[in-house]
C-alpha cells in the first residue's frame, strides 16, 4: 500500500463513535485536522457488524463491513478507508482480505450487495488510525505539531487484539511497538510492559462479566508505573474503563484515546479533547497535565498546517 | 454434564453446519497451543484443545452441553499461534452460530446479546447503543438490567448516552442487505 502521500481520507468512524465514544470522534477529526490531513466521511456508511454479526450470519459478517468499502469506493475513488475503531477495522479488513483470498466468497458478497446495486470492486485499501498516524504521517509530523508536549508523563500503550491480529497488517502481532514512536513524539515517555497485545474480554464484560475481569484487572494492574493507558479502540476502552472497581482496582487508573492524548500535546484544552466524558480520570490527573510545562520558546503557530 | 437436547441423529441441519467446523478442524494435531494461547481458558469448562477434539470426533452432544465457545472473545491468539494455520477463531463463531440457529433455549440463551445487537443494527442501519442495550435485558430479564444500572448512571452522568426515539435517518438502509443475505443463507427474509 503506498499511501505515504495520501493526504483524504475516507473515514468511517463506525456506531461507537457516534454514541458512547464520541469524545474519540471529536478528537479524531481535531487532531488529524491539525495535522494537515483531511477526513471524508464515508456518505450514508452504516454498522459493520461488530462482534455480533459473525456469531450470527457468516454472510452478513462479510457483507455488513463490504457494503461501506463499496460506498467508499463509489464516492471517495482512490481514497484508503480510515477506521478508528479496532473491530470496525478487523471487519472491514476481514471482508477485504477473505474477499481477495477467495473469488467465490468475493461473488457472494457481490451478489448481497445486488440488492441495492451496488458494485463492489474490494479497491480501497483498510487502516487503522495508529497505522496512519504512526507510518503516513509518522513521528516527525507529529512532533512538530505538538507544541505542548507531555514531558514527565508516563503512558502504556494498550493496543488491544484487533489492530493487531489476525492479518498483523502494521505492527507486531504479539510484541506491538508501533505506538511508542507516536507517544514519544508527543513528548511522553512510555512504560515498558507486556500487556499492550493482551485481550480486555471484549464482550465478555457484557455477556459473561466474571470471565472479563480477571482480563481487566491484569492489564490495569500491569499498568501501575503509568500516568494513563492509551487506547485505539472504543469497546478495549469502555471494559478497561467501566469496571475498575468490579475489577478490584484500589483507584481510578486514567484510560485516555490514543487521539485525546495527541490532542493535549498538540496544545487542545481538556474540553476540546473531551476528557469530561472519560469515566474514570483520577482527581490529580488534569493537575499533572498542568504541571506540564509548555515547550521552550514556544511560539504561536497557525493551526491546520502541522 | 447434563446432555444437551440436540443430537447428530435428530438434526440433520446441525450434522451439516458440524460437517463445515470439522473440515476448518481437520488438521488438528492437539498441540494445545490454542489453550495455552486463550485468555479465557480459564473460565471453560473445556479447553479449546479438548473442544476441537470432540467436535472432530462427531460428539457435538458434549460440545453444546459445554458451551466453552461462548467465552470466546475473538482476540485471534489460537488462529495467529496455531502451528497448523487453523481458523480457530472462525470455528468458534461457527458454534456461537449453530447453537444461536438451533432455537433451543438452553442452546441459544448466550446469544442473546449478539441477536439483540444485530436486530438493532439490521432495523436502524447504525447502532443505537441504548436502545439496543434495552432490548438486551428486554430478552435476558431484569437481573441483567439491574446489573447495568450503576455503570449507565455514571455515563448518564458523563453525557455518554444518547436517548434517540422515533425514527432514524438510517433506519431503511441495510434493509436490502439483509433480506439479499437472508435469501442467500437460505433462511426466511424476517419481516
Amino acid at each position: 500500500m503506498n499511501t505515504a502521500t495520501a493526504t483524504r481520507y475516507a473515514y468511517y468512524p463506525g456506531c461507537s463513535l457516534t454514541g458512547t465514544a464520541s469524545e474519540y470522534d471529536a478528537s479524531v477529526r481535531l487532531v488529524l485536522e491539525r495535522l494537515g490531513v483531511e477526513l471524508a466521511e464515508i456518505p450514508g456508511w452504516t454498522c459493520c457488524g461488530a462482534s455480533a454479526a459473525p456469531a450470527v450470519s457468516a454472510l452478513l459478517a462479510l457483507a455488513l463491513p463490504a457494503r461501506n468499502l463499496a460506498l467508499a469506493e463509489r464516492d471517495l475513488p482512490g481514497c484508503d478507508v480510515l477506521a478508528p475503531c479496532s473491530a470496525c477495522y478487523l471487519n472491514l479488513l476481514t471482508a477485504r482480505q477473505e474477499a481477495r483470498r477467495d473469488h467465490r466468497l468475493h461473488a457472494r458478497v457481490q451478489e448481497a450487495l445486488e440488492g441495492e446495486h451496488l458494485p463492489w470492486a474490494n479497491a480501497a485499501p483498510v487502516r487503522h488510525l495508529l497505522d496512519v498516524l504512526a507510518n503516513d504521517i509518522g513521528p516527525a509530523r507529529i512532533a512538530a505539531a505538538a507544541q505542548r508536549p507531555l514531558a514527565g508523563l508516563v503512558l502504556a500503550p494498550y493496543y488491544g487484539c484487533q489492530t493487531l491480529r489476525p492479518y498483523a497488517a502494521f505492527d507486531d502481532p504479539e510484541h506491538p511497538t508501533s505506538m511508542d514512536a507516536v507517544l514519544r513524539a508527543a513528548g511522553a515517555e512510555v512504560l515498558e510492559w507486556d500487556k499492550g497485545a493482551r485481550c480486555c474480554g471484549a464482550s465478555l464484560s457484557t455477556t459473561r462479566r466474571q470471565a472479563a475481569l480477571p482480563r481487566i484487572a491484569e492489564i490495569l494492574r500491569a499498568a501501575a508505573g503509568a500516568d494513563a493507558v492509551v487506547t485505539v479502540c472504543p469497546m478495549c476502552q469502555m471494559n478497561l474503563e467501566a469496571f475498575q472497581r468490579q475489577a478490584g482496582l484500589p483507584g481510578p487508573v486514567a484510560v485516555l484515546y490514543l487521539s485525546q492524548v495527541l490532542g493535549l500535546a498538540m496544545g487542545l484544552d481538556p474540553g476540546q479533547v473531551q476528557l469530561g466524558r472519560n469515566l474514570a480520570v483520577p482527581p490529580g490527573f488534569l493537575a499533572r497535565l498542568r504541571e506540564v510545562p509548555p515547550a521552550p520558546g514556544e511560539v504561536v503557530q497557525a493551526t491546520g498546517t502541522g | 454434564m447434563t446432555r444437551s437436547p440436540l443430537t447428530l441423529a435428530a438434526d440433520p441441519a446441525l450434522a451439516d453446519a458440524m460437517r463445515e467446523v470439522r473440515a476448518m478442524l481437520a488438521a488438528c494435531m492437539q498441540c494445545g497451543t490454542c489453550s495455552a494461547s486463550c485468555p479465557n481458558a480459564q473460565s471453560m469448562d473445556m479447553t479449546p484443545r479438548r473442544m476441537w477434539r470432540l467436535v472432530l470426533l462427531g460428539r457435538a452432544d458434549t460440545v453444546f452441553s459445554s458451551g466453552a465457545f461462548w467465552m470466546c472473545s475473538n482476540c485471534y491468539a489460537c488462529t495467529l499461534r496455531c502451528p497448523r494455520g487453523l481458523p480457530l477463531t472462525s470455528a468458534m463463531n461457527a458454534l456461537k452460530r449453530i447453537a444461536g440457529a438451533s432455537g433451543h433455549p438452553a442452546l441459544a440463551r448466550h446469544g442473546a446479546f449478539y441477536r439483540a445487537f444485530l436486530d438493532n443494527v439490521r432495523r436502524r442501519g447504525r447502532v443505537r447503543e441504548t436502545e439496543m442495550m434495552m432490548r438486551y435485558f428486554g430478552a435476558a430479564g431484569p437481573r441483567e438490567a439491574l446489573r447495568f444500572t450503576p455503570l449507565g448512571l455514571r455515563m448518564l452522568r458523563r453525557g455518554k448516552v444518547r436517548l434517540e426515539l422515533g425514527a432514524g435517518r438510517w433506519d431503511t438502509a441495510l434493509a436490502p442487505l439483509f433480506e439479499s443475505a437472508a435469501r442467500l443463507e437460505g433462511k426466511e427474509a424476517r419481516p
